[in-house]
């Protein structure tokens, strides 16, 4: 307690110079604290947008089927179950989309009738996949408006053909484009084509007869969270009870790509700070140095009348941490301003961003430790010191 | 209390070699009033630095209390001069920045005495120099004669077996030289080990014994 006394004054000493030295942990944190706060903050408004869009169907991945692959008739079966609603296999392509001299790149999926409840998808014309379809391996499709609108020219275009990789396909329906579905906002834009599940395994060299990847609504009357134990139990059964064989998520694509660029936007920006931080420390280190040899006489003193080199070494690392520290907590506090003062400019935008106890907490440790790592070497230097020497520094 | 025998100290000077102590023996008994006397680089600042413990000679041994000093680490040393060594330097060597209360407390703090009892201690320390009503006072607030009180008191303040002053009068005129050997003579009636080094023959003649001290050799001991 007394050494930390000791260090606030002669930190306190020189109060200028503390400032400045503090200035690199200062922007240190504040860049950290206020980047990860704001990517945060936007993560959240946005993710509770995705969120409201609701979630209602499962995603479920085979990683590894332990030579049980899953097929149509396995979803059958499954779809028997009580707790189980629809269950629709998919999987994609990309492909080249011909049709009247106009072509292009188009992302095809393939899947059965049951993915259209399940996605809660509407049509503008015609009709959608029919289990016929899916029996038959028929030539058929549903596009969405932009491969109508790109590759015919207008929406209202049922009955004629595109061709897929040089396969011609009659178009049986449209789908319609809809704000507030999740497939059609992340489709928008882009060219899009439904086939019959076993009409894309032919057409494509990538798609298998083994499904790996399917969505399972709920059941009716049932919750999505009933139907995730149910589909967990049955997969488990399937798999020889390995839990890592498989991936059931209720997340939706759009909020799971979100979360992993978001994270990894995090760790760009912390490391980003994190490295201005180290900087900082640098500049701690530097400023320590100057310090323990303008005070080579006083540690001299203090060794002659009975300070150990561990009470010296305390001393000056104290005097490093708190400096740190100091500076942290100044850093903090001017984040949180800054925050302060970026919501009342955005007030309008619908988005309010917090100081994250999370990046805050962090931000303590890290200075933490760079006060006592970089504050180590000095303190160190100083402790060394022979009392005889250092008594006699400088005259 | 102090017991020397055959020490010796060597100086590389670029290539030369100047023998700051050469085969030096001494001995001083508790509840002397000793002082060191000789001219200016005949050894007396090495000499002190060893019976300090501060430093350590080349060859010979000394004992401090029956401790076999030579044995001992540098923490230990510390410890040592912390509870056994009051130093009084010629340049005062008070931390600026400290108050003369916190100069004189210093030492008591790094024996872990607790607080009440440390300024207790500390207050009387500083009237037994005179100077309690200047406890607040920073170094360069205080005259010379001040500061050198103020570092007896800080020497004295854990009630060491030996005081060593070190030309303590070296930067003082010669009235406030003599309040501060008065100071030691008061102390010494009090039954404190005093070794005074100078190289100023009426001071020295204060003491109880003198020794001389000529290029690193002990000459004579005069009563
Ligand atoms: N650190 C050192 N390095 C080299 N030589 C030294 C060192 N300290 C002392 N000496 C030499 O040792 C000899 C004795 O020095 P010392 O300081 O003990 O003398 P002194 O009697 O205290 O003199 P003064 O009265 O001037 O203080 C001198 O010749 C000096 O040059
Ligand atoms: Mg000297």
């Amino acid at each position: 307690m007394l050494s930390f006394k000791m260090a606030l004054r002669s930190i306190g000493a020189n109060k200028m110079r503390a400032v400045l030295t503090m200035l690199g942990i200062i922007i240190g944190v504040v860049a950290l604290v206020v980047l990860v706060s704001l990517v945060n903050g936007a993560t959240s408004s946005v993710t509770d947008t995705i969120s409201s869009l609701g979630s209602s169907l499962l995603t479920v991945t085979v990683e590894d089927d332990k030579g049980y692959p899953v097929d149509m008739e396995t979803l059958n079966e499954w779809m028997a179950e009580d707790k189980v609603g629809l269950i629709a296999p998919y999987s994609a392509d990309s492909l080249t989309a011909y049709a009247d001299g106009e072509s292009g790149s188009i992302t095809v999926y393939g899947t059965t009738p049951a993915y259209y409840d399940i996605q809660g998808l509407q049509l503008s014309m015609g009709r959608w996949l029919k289990t016929a379809d899916v029996e038959n391996n028929s030539y058929v499709c549903v596009i969405n408006e932009t491969a109508a609108e790109e590759l015919i020219g207008y929406v209202d275009c049922v009955g004629q053909a595109i061709s897929l990789d040089g396969v011609k396909y009659t178009i049986v329906g449209v789908l319609a484009e809809e704000e507030n579905n999740l497939t059609s906002v992340l489709t928008s834009g882009t060219m899009a084509a439904y086939l019959p599940y076993p009409s894309l395994q032919r057409l494509s060299g990538t798609v298998t007869r083994e499904l790996t990847s399917f969505y399972v609504g709920a059941a009716q009357g049932g919750t999505v969270e009933e139907a995730e134990e149910a589909m967990t139990q049955l997969l488990l059964e399937r798999f020889d009870q390995d839990e890592d064989a498989f991936e059931i998520s209720s997340q939706n694509a759009l909020e799971e790509a979100m979360s992993s660029i978001t994270s990894m936007l995090s760790v760009m920006l912390g490391g980003i700070a994190a490295i201005s931080l180290i900087v900082g420390g640098i500049g701690i280190m530097n400023i320590m140095m100057v310090t323990v040899t303008e005070r080579t006489r006083e540690i001299g003193i203090r060794k002659a009348i009975g300070a150990s080199r561990g009470t010296i070494l305390t001393q000056f690392l104290m005097e490093a941490v708190v400096l740190c520290m100091m500076g942290c907590g100044l850093g903090i506090f001017l984040s949180w301003a800054i925050l302060q003062i970026i919501n009342t400019v955005v007030a309008s935008l619908d988005m309010v961003f917090y100081l994250d106890t999370g990046v805050v907490l962090l931000a303590v440790v890290f200075c933490f430790l760079i006060g006592v790592v970089f504050g180590l070497y000095p303190a160190n230097k100083a402790a060394k010191m022979k009392p005889i020497d250092a008594l006699h520094y400088g005259g | 209390m102090i017991d020397i025998k055959d020490l010796c100290k060597v100086y590389l000077v670029g290539d030369e070699r100047v023998r700051a102590l050469d085969y030096a023996t001494l001995h001083i008994y508790p509840k002397e009033f000793v002082s060191i006397i000789g001219p200016s680089g005949s050894g007396k600042s090495t000499l002190m630095n060893i019976i300090g413990c501060l430093d350590v000679a080349d060859a010979g041994s000394y004992r401090l209390d029956d401790l076999p000093i030579e044995a001992y680490s540098e923490n230990e040393l510390a410890k040592i001069r912390n509870e056994k060594i009051g130093f009084v330097f010629q340049s005062f060597n008070l931390i600026p920045k400290l108050s003369a209360e916190e100069n004189v407390e210093l030492p008591l703090i790094y024996q872990k005495v607790p607080r009440a009892e440390r300024v207790q201690r500390v207050k009387e320390a500083l009237e037994r120099v005179g100077l309690a009503n200047r406890a607040k006072h920073l170094p360069t607030e205080l005259s010379g004669g001040q500061q050198q009180r103020v570092a007896i008191a800080r020497a004295i303040v854990t009630r060491p077996k030996l005081i060593l002053a070190d030309e303590p009068t070296g930067a003082l005129d010669s009235k406030t030289s003599q309040e501060i050997i008065d100071i030691f003579h008061e102390l010494h009636r009090q039954g404190n080990t005093i070794v005074l080094i100078t190289h100023d023959g009426d001071v020295a003649k204060q003491a109880e014994r003198s020794i001389h001290i000529l290029d690193g050799q002990i000459t004579e001991v005069t009563l």
